[in-house]
C-alpha cells in the first residue's frame, strides 16, 4: 500500500509527465492559453489515460504475451487507444451530453497525445502489476492536469504584458515559462528516494 | 527531367526552411525537447523519424485512392505504427546503445504529429515520388533542428560536442536537464522568429506567430484544436 502511495506521489510531482518526462507537450503548449479549456483538456486526459492503461495492460498481458507477440505492442496499443477514444466519444455523447459538450472536443486530439501511449509503454517497460499501472496512470494524468492548469494561469497573466519582446510572444515565452516551472518541480526530486 | 528535379528540390527545401516542422510549424515538440540532450541523440531521433516519414508518406500516397475518407486517420496510424515497429527492430539490431538512450521515444514516433500531419496534408493529396521527397525534406528539417538544439545543449550543458571536449568553462548542467530543454527551445524559436522578421516583411512575421500560437498549426486535427482554443 505504501509503495502504491509512493508511486502515486512520485508520478505526480517527481516524475511529472510534462515537466520531467516531456510527454504530451503538444497539448501542453497548444491548449494552454485559457484556463477553462486547459482544465477541460486535463480532465479528458485523466479519464482517457486511466482507461487506456487498463485496456493496454489487459491487451498486453492476456493477448500479446500468451501469443508471443510482444514486439507488436506499438501497433496494438495505438489501435486499442484509438478504438477506446472513439468508443468513449460515442458513449459520452449518448449517456452524458453535458460532459460531452465540455470534454468531447478534446477527445479526438487525445489519440495522438503521446502522454497516453507513453504511459502505456512505461507501464509495460516497468513490468507494473495492474494496480501499479492504474496508480501510475492516475498519478501521471493528475500531474498533467496540475501542470497544464498552472501553465494556463500563468499564460493568462502574461498574455498582455507589453514588456515581452515581440518575437518571444506566444509559444517561445510559454516554453521558457515551462522551463522555469520545470526547475520548480525539480525541487521535488529529493522528496522521494 | 530538369523540371521534375527542380520541383522535388523545392519540396525538400520547403521541409527544411519554409515549413520547418520544429521552428516554423512548431509541431512534434515532445521528442524535440526530450532527446536533444546531445547531438548524437538528436541526429539519431531525426533519422529514425525521417525513415518512418519517407516510408509512410510513400505508402499512404499509394493508398490514397483506395482508403475511404471516414476511416483514413486510423488507417494512416496503422501504416505509421507498422513502419515504427520495423525501425524499432532495426535500431535494436544495429544501434542498441542509441536505442537505449532514446528509449520510449522510439515507439512514440507513432504519435509524432509531424508524421500524421504530413500524411494528412501532403501524402493523401500528392503522388508517390513527391510524397517521398516531402518526407525526406520534412525529415531533414526535423533532423537539422534536433541536431542544432542538441549541439547547443551539449556544448553549454556538458562542454562537449559529439563526445569531444570543446570548452574550458564550467558547463551549466541545468541545460542538459529537463528545464534546459524548454528554455533553449524557447530562446531558439524566439531568435528564429526575430531573424525571419528582419529578413521578411511584417506579413511573414504575423503568419509565424499565428502558426505557432496553436502549437499544432498544421496538425491533422488543427480545425478541432483551433475550435477548442476559441471557446
Amino acid at each position: 500500500m505504501s509503495n502504491l502511495l509512493l508511486l502515486f506521489i512520485s508520478s505526480i510531482f517527481v516524475n511529472n509527465i510534462l515537466l520531467s518526462r516531456f510527454l504530451g507537450c503538444c497539448p501542453f503548449m497548444g491548449v494552454s492559453s485559457k484556463s477553462e479549456t486547459a482544465r477541460g483538456m486535463g480532465a479528458a486526459v485523466v479519464f482517457v489515460i486511466v482507461l487506456a492503461s487498463l485496456m493496454t495492460w489487459i491487451t498486453y498481458n492476456f493477448l500479446l504475451v500468451p501469443l508471443g507477440l510482444e514486439y507488436l505492442y506499438t501497433l496494438s496499443f495505438i489501435l486499442v487507444i484509438a478504438a477506446l477514444v472513439q468508443f468513449v466519444e460515442l458513449a459520452l455523447k449518448k449517456l452524458n451530453p453535458v460532459l460531452y459538450k465540455s470534454l468531447g472536443i478534446f477527445l479526438p486530439l487525445i489519440t495522438t497525445n503521446c502522454a497516453v501511449l507513453g504511459v502505456a509503454v512505461l507501464n509495460m517497460n516497468e513490468n507494473y502489476t495492474l494496480m501499479q499501472s492504474l496508480t501510475n496512470a492516475l498519478g501521471s494524468s493528475l500531474g498533467f492536469l496540475l501542470a497544464i492548469s498552472l501553465m494556463a494561469g500563468i499564460r493568462e497573466r502574461i498574455e498582455n504584458n507589453a514588456g515581452i519582446p515581440k518575437s518571444l510572444r506566444g509559444l517561445p515565452m510559454a516554453l521558457i515559462t515551462a522551463g522555469l516551472m520545470s526547475i520548480a518541480f525539480m525541487g521535488f526530486s529529493n522528496m522521494i528516494k | 527531367m530538369s523540371n521534375i528535379l527542380k520541383d522535388n528540390f523545392k519540396i525538400i527545401s520547403n521541409g527544411i526552411i519554409t515549413e520547418n516542422p520544429t521552428f516554423v510549424q512548431c509541431i512534434g515538440l515532445c521528442p524535440t525537447l526530450a532527446v536533444t540532450s546531445s547531438v548524437e541523440n538528436g541526429i539519431g531521433m531525426g533519422l529514425a523519424a525521417m525513415c518512418v516519414l519517407i516510408a509512410s508518406n510513400a505508402v499512404i500516397s499509394l493508398l490514397r485512392k483506395i482508403v475511404p475518407d471516414e476511416i483514413r486517420i486510423p488507417i494512416f496510424i496503422v501504416v505509421i505504427a507498422g513502419f515504427v515497429t520495423i525501425i524499432q527492430f532495426v535500431m535494436e539490431g544495429f544501434a542498441p546503445a542509441l536505442n537505449k538512450s532514446l528509449g520510449i521515444f522510439i515507439p512514440l514516433i507513432v504519435v509524432n504529429c509531424i508524421i500524421l500531419a504530413r500524411a494528412e496534408a501532403f501524402a493523401s493529396k500528392n503522388g508517390v515520388l513527391a510524397s517521398a521527397f516531402d518526407g525526406l525534406g520534412m525529415g531533414l528539417g526535423f533532423t537539422i533542428a534536433l541536431a542544432f538544439l542538441g549541439a547547443i545543449r551539449e556544448i553549454l550543458g556538458n562542454g562537449t560536442f559529439l563526445g569531444a571536449q570543446v570548452v574550458d568553462f564550467e558547463p551549466a548542467l541545468l541545460v542538459v536537464l529537463a528545464p534546459g530543454g524548454f528554455i533553449v527551445l524557447g530562446c531558439c524559436m524566439g531568435a528564429f522568429r526575430a531573424i525571419r522578421a528582419r529578413l521578411n516583411t511584417q506579413a511573414a512575421f504575423a503568419a509565424d506567430s499565428k502558426a505557432c500560437e496553436g502549437g499544432c498549426g498544421c496538425c491533422a486535427f488543427s480545425a478541432k484544436c483551433g475550435a477548442a482554443n476559441k471557446d
